[in-house]
């Protein structure tokens, strides 16, 4: 990830949402073979995979959005879409996630620095309440919960706010390394899993990061 | 890679389209949206419905129970991968025939999560939904700290009595019930020698050598208990068994089924090889066998290995395993 600009801020309106939402898809298929690797290690080997079959459905279905499209709207359509295409465990978590995300953000026109954390805060209260995960079980939580806090420890502006919510995503997902899962297929491994970085505290690393990439 | 396939991306449509040209007289394909076999006949007038389902890759589990006496429906995923919710629901919707429908959900995250939104979907449709999840798998742990046991071959034997109980015309509470008492009784540990590869992964899901073993290995290749030597046949049995049997426990008198699973790369000969000390050392306990069945029906692709499953029956139970039953994969007593 290359250094992020904090200047200039940008409103984060819907069409801002469709370009972070694109800039995901993209990301996801350069790095899908990637984050397979990481689920091969302590899962099953197919986050990668499933993700892109998502992001790709979800691609498709951003041209029949209204230009005028609220970022509720979009992240609506990312929810219904991920849900319905990705299966897995990644699909109902980053579905529910998205859906939170669009409730949280709803009939506002673009996100300042504080709607923005409440639409993140959303997505992860709502990735815990269905994977019922908790910090440090090795989770996409580990990347969640530190953006969150980032995020709003930033002020109030906005790209800064997710600047430090993507750079905090990256060293969560990092910090997974050395644990041992608790929740999902990779717990099974018990002290085999130490070591290996969880594919789904990556993948919100990489959705983050995007999102601070995207002008 | 080597496989006989067309294109790594059409595995598994390729693959239901042959399974449902190939038994017209017991299912339909659905492909939209993608994918569930139900049952030709369903929906069937006042009967329970019984939806499965899961990544694809473990066949004839599931859509080769699907027929009189077993399933309803079978919902396949992407291999290896938990259908989304919106077959399950279609599913669901087409077996349902007012008496309300059963699913049946191995424990793992993805397919939880995926039944668990599809039931709450079914529900604000007005279709009553039980769900049941099978975890089976003695090799992991059943605590706090993980995902709980998986559910692996011993899924093949709750569809089997479920099925008979609801093609009887028990309710919905009774099968679920049963359902529940059979999850409750079967145990189930696996092995592999060697690994299968995922087709669009193109590469081993995990490496073993020559002379390596994985003593309680998942469905799909997720490692066990430990990785050992290779060792002869009932060595190997030996450490699968003994497990199952300390877990429920198993003791003296008890009446079992007894489930030899191929894991999908391994040869009849050699399952029977490991039913032989199975049976033995079922002899030597003084269990009772009351049932056998050795074949490949919970696969993970081309896997080389096999599973032990014990199911401690009742006269109730061996009545819903002796019910007639016809699918593509399980076929008796008509």
């Amino acid at each position: 990830m290359g250094p992020v600009s904090t200047e200039g801020s940008v409103a984060l309106d819907g069409a801002w949402t469709r370009r972070w939402i694109e800039a995901v898809a993209a990301e996801v298929s350069r790095r899908k073979a990637e984050l397979t690797a990481l689920d091969r290690a302590i899962g099953d080997a197919d986050h990668g995979e499933n993700l892109d079959r998502g992001f790709q459905a979800v691609l498709g279905k951003l041209d029949a959005l209204d230009d005028g499209a609220t970022p509720a709207a979009v992240l609506r359509l990312v929810a219904t879409t991920l849900i319905s295409t990705v299966g897995g465990a990644a699909g109902p978590l980053y579905g529910t996630a998205f859906l939170k995300a669009s409730m949280a953000a709803g009939d506002r026109d673009a996100l300042d620095a504080a709607a923005l954390v409440e639409v993140l805060t959303a997505a992860r209260d709502g990735i815990v309440a269905r994977g019922k995960a908790e910090s440090g079980d090795k989770t996409m939580v580990d990347a969640w919960t530190p953006a969150v806090e980032a995020a709003s420890a930033a002020g109030d502006d906005v790209r800064a706010a997710l600047a430090a919510a993507a750079e905090a995503a990256a060293e969560g997902a990092i910090a997974t390394e050395p644990l041992v899962a608790h929740k999902g297929r990779a717990s099974y491994l018990g002290e085999r899993a130490v070591g290996h970085r969880d594919p789904g505290a990556e993948s919100t690393a990489l959705i983050l990061a995007a999102a601070a990439e995207t002008p | 890679m080597k496989k006989l396939i067309n294109d790594p991306g059409k595995t598994v449509d390729e693959g239901l389209a042959g399974f449902a040209a190939a038994h017209p007289d017991l299912v339909r394909l659905i492909v939209d949206p993608p994918f569930a076999v139900v049952r030709a006949d369903a929906p069937l007038n006042g009967k329970v419905g019984i939806v499965s389902g899961g990544g694809s890759g473990h066949e004839p589990l599931h859509a080769g129970f699907v027929g009189p006496g077993m399933l309803d429906a079978a919902v396949p995923g992407a291999m290896f991968t938990s259908p989304t919710p919106d077959p399950i629901l279609e599913a669901t919707r087409q077996v349902s025939a007012g008496a309300g429908v059963l699913h049946i959900v191995k424990n793992y995250t993805g397919d939880v999560l995926n039944f668990e939104t599809a039931a709450e979907l079914a529900l604000a449709e007005g279709i009553e939904v039980q769900s049941v999840i099978v975890d089976d798998d003695v090799a992991v742990k059943d605590s706090l700290y993980t995902a709980g046991r998986r559910g692996v071959a011993g899924t093949l034997l709750v569809e089997k009595l479920a099925g008979a109980a609801a093609e009887r015309g028990d309710s919905l509470d009774r099968v679920a019930e049963i359902a529940r008492t059979v999850n409750s009784r079967v145990r189930s540990m696996g092995m592999a020698l060697a690994p299968c590869t995922v087709p669009h992964a193109g590469e081993p899901s995990f490496q073993l050598a020559e002379d390596e073993v994985e003593i309680g290995i998942g469905i799909h290749g997720e490692p066990g208990r430990e990785r050992i030597a290779l060792e002869p046949a009932d060595r190997i049995v030996d450490r699968l068994i003994e497990p199952i049997l300390e877990d429920l426990p198993f003791q003296q008198g008890d009446r079992v089924v007894l489930l030899v699973n191929g894991m999908g790369g391994t040869p009849q000969s050699e399952l029977y090889i490991v039913f032989r000390r199975a049976a033995e050392v079922l002899a030597d306990r003084g269990i009772v066998l009351a049932r056998s069945l050795v074949g490949s029906y919970v696969t993970s692709l081309e896997m080389q290995g096999v599973s032990l499953t014990l199911l401690q029956v009742d006269d109730d139970l061996l009545e819903l395993y002796d019910a007639p039953v016809q699918t593509a994969a399980l076929r008796w007593g008509r």
